[in-house]
């Protein structure tokens, strides 16, 4: 019997073989590079510091904490994020449900894949290349934005959250359109048809049917946009002028104090975890 | 059907091309209230386009489309009064059984009370009492196709479309769904179209059957009339088994020329009755079917005939010691149908 034979014999008769075989690799992955790493966070953030070397202190503190909890500054930050993480996702979900209805069902199925390929276009540029021209774009007085608002006398809104949010908003966009996309492309015609034989009209189909039959689709996609927004800081810097959001606080503290850091960066995780907890109640989940 | 009482749906010249194909090719067809109307063909005969332009899915290339004496052509399908139930059900998977069916008393802007009273009345129709808060998807095959039919009948429309509804069942289903929707007929009285590849389902329930190849009415007529006199060989060929008896054969077996045909139930094998027509050949096939057999001869003269026997006391075995015996077929003039080309 050749090994060959002989292994394939083993995986055939022993399930946990072949799952461990299956999933080990991924499984390492999630563990040590994912989990791993959120515990490193948190451990992290119950360590102290040296004030006076900005060294960890390997010794236990709730101190950081404290801080976070009772200092104003950093729950009026986490108000904003938050703020912000809500704003990019509705004006996402604005944009992109109309444009995912308009590729999946109205325009012509041997155009879909093109018009896709538009909406993911972007993605193939980089994140700060994007950001950069969008700097320009919004600058004050000479901005690409000011020159078309100025004819009806407004004035450009200037770097500043309204800033961050449309720049958010733009990087974003695509990973609201896609899921959508899939979710409204997977819905049968005869669903649809079955609406407008019953006597609904077209608006009524939309909102009665289309929309809560692609509901999941919709909470996919602002799972993405929501939580990228909360993590980000780059486009902060690029667009936010003076506004901060807990992206930046983190970055700028983990040189002078790592726990400290580690602590602010567990509040967009823990945001998380209650939004995905409330969108699993709430049944959204439940057909994905 | 009986009554041929007032033409409820009236289609005139009707045609729809896809593309280059030509699905629906000058249709005119009258459809008369309170029957079943069952339009019969191959997939790809433009039975379920026409289906689809009665209920406003699709818009006619040319010709017209009259309901209750109003031409309806270019309205939307929301505002026609006709229902359908789909092939694939198409039961809205967010709402449950009973909000499903009130949904189209619900954009009727019917009040609540009597919008659940009729919805609840439509599902003790179809025999689904207490399944009213259930999800599509914890259905099985035939309530759903139950719950799409109450959905569809609760807006008593003028006219119910059924786009090969018992598809998708098993065959013990389709057969128990094909009796309950023929009685849910009789009792709501509403005219049904019925479209369907499935011959025997077309003549079991249809006051009339409508036989669709290329786009085109072939034959417009009660079951028994197509069944037994085929307008031409496409019928006769889509519509049951037949033998087609032709050219050099017909001349020397029937003694005159054209195509003819016999249904398999009514040529016999070694009948002790004389006169009518009889040929020699051979068994060169033996079907066993339960109720009956089926025999393939070889007949001398040069063609295969396929013949059908009731199973009386014959057993399988009996039978089938029959296979490459000679036999004499016979059948009776009167079988003999022409068939146009």
């Amino acid at each position: 019997m050749s090994i060959a034979t002989s292994s394939r014999r083993y995986f055939h008769s022993h399930v946990w073989a072949r799952i461990t075989a299956l999933l080990s690799l991924p499984l390492a992955w999630l563990g040590v590079l994912y989990i791993g790493s959120l515990a490193a966070l948190f451990i992290t953030s119950i360590w102290k510091i040296d004030t006076f070397t900005s060294k960890v202190v390997r010794e236990f503190t709730l101190s950081n904490f404290i801080d976070v909890l009772t200092d104003k500054a950093y729950f009026n930050v986490t108000v904003r994020t938050v703020g912000v993480a809500v704003a990019v996702t509705i004006i996402c979900a604005v944009i992109a449900i109309p444009m995912a209805f308009f590729i999946a069902r109205v325009a012509k199925p041997q155009s879909r894949p093109v018009l896709i390929a538009l909406v993911i276009t972007p993605l193939w540029a980089s994140y700060l290349v994007k950001i950069y021209a969008w700097r320009t774009m919004m600058a004050p007085d000479s901005g690409f934005l000011n020159w078309l608002v100025s004819p009806l006398g407004l004035s450009s809104p200037g770097f500043g959250m309204i800033a961050v949010i449309i720049g958010l908003s733009y990087l974003w966009l695509p990973y609201m359109v896609l899921p959508i996309y899939a979710g409204m492309e997977k819905l049968p015609d005869s669903i649809v048809d079955a609406s407008a034989d019953l006597g609904a009209k077209p608006g009524r189909t939309f909102l009665k049917v289309i929309l809560p039959i692609t509901w999941p689709a919709i909470i996919a996609g602002s799972l993405f946009t929501f939580s990228l927004s909360l993590g980000d800081y780059i486009t902060v810097q690029i667009l936010g002028g003076t506004f901060q959001m807990l992206g930046n606080v983190v970055y700028q503290n983990f040189a002078l104090n790592l726990p400290f850091a580690a602590a602010v960066a567990l509040i967009p995780v823990i945001v998380m975890m209650v939004y995905l907890a409330s969108v699993r109640k709430s049944g959204a989940l439940d057909n994905l | 059907m009986g009554s041929k009482s007032s033409v409820i749906i009236s289609l005139r010249g009707l045609s729809k091309n896809f593309g280059s194909v030509r699905a629906v090719d000058g249709v005119d067809l009258d459809i008369y209230q309170g029957e079943f109307l069952t339009l019969l063909g191959p997939s790809g005969s433009g039975k379920t386009t026409v289906l689809r332009m009665i209920a406003g899915f699709e818009k006619p290339d040319a010709g017209s489309i009259e309901l209750n004496g109003k031409e309806i052509t270019h309205l939307p399908a929301y505002e026609r009064d006709v229902n359908t139930v789909f092939q694939d059900y198409a039961l809205f998977p967010h709402m449950d059984v009973i909000s499903n069916i009130e949904y189209g008393l619900r954009v009727k802007a019917i009040a609540k009370d009597e919008r659940r009273a009729q919805a609840m009345a439509a599902l003790a129709q179809v025999r689904l009492d207490g399944y009213e808060n259930r999800k599509p998807s914890q259905l099985s095959g035939g309530q759903r196709q139950r719950v799409a039919l109450a959905r569809a009948l609760v807006n008593r429309p003028s006219v119910l479309l059924l786009d090969e509804p018992l598809g998708a069942l098993d065959l013990k289903l389709r057969e128990q769904m094909q009796i309950e929707l023929k009685e849910l007929q009789r009792q709501v009285g509403i005219t049904f179209i019925f479209v369907t590849h499935d011959q025997e389902e077309a003549l079991t329930m249809s006051d009339r059957v409508a036989v669709f190849d290329r786009g085109k009415i072939q034959q417009l007529d009660k079951p028994a009339t197509i069944y037994e006199n085929p307008a031409n060989s496409f019928v006769a060929g889509f519509v049951g088994i037949s033998n087609l008896i032709t050219g050099a054969a017909s001349l020397s077996l029937l003694g005159k020329g054209g195509t003819w045909l016999v249904r398999p139930e009514k040529i016999e094998i070694d009948s002790p009755a004389t006169g009518g027509r009889r040929a020699q050949g051979q068994i060169r096939e033996v079907e066993y079917l339960g109720p009956a057999t089926r025999f393939l001869v070889d007949l001398d003269v040069g063609i295969s005939l396929m013949a059908l026997r009731q199973n009386t006391s014959e057993s399988a075995t009996s039978v089938a010691e029959m296979r490459n015996t000679k036999v004499t077929v016979s059948w009776d003039i009167e079988s003999e149908y022409k068939v146009e080309k």
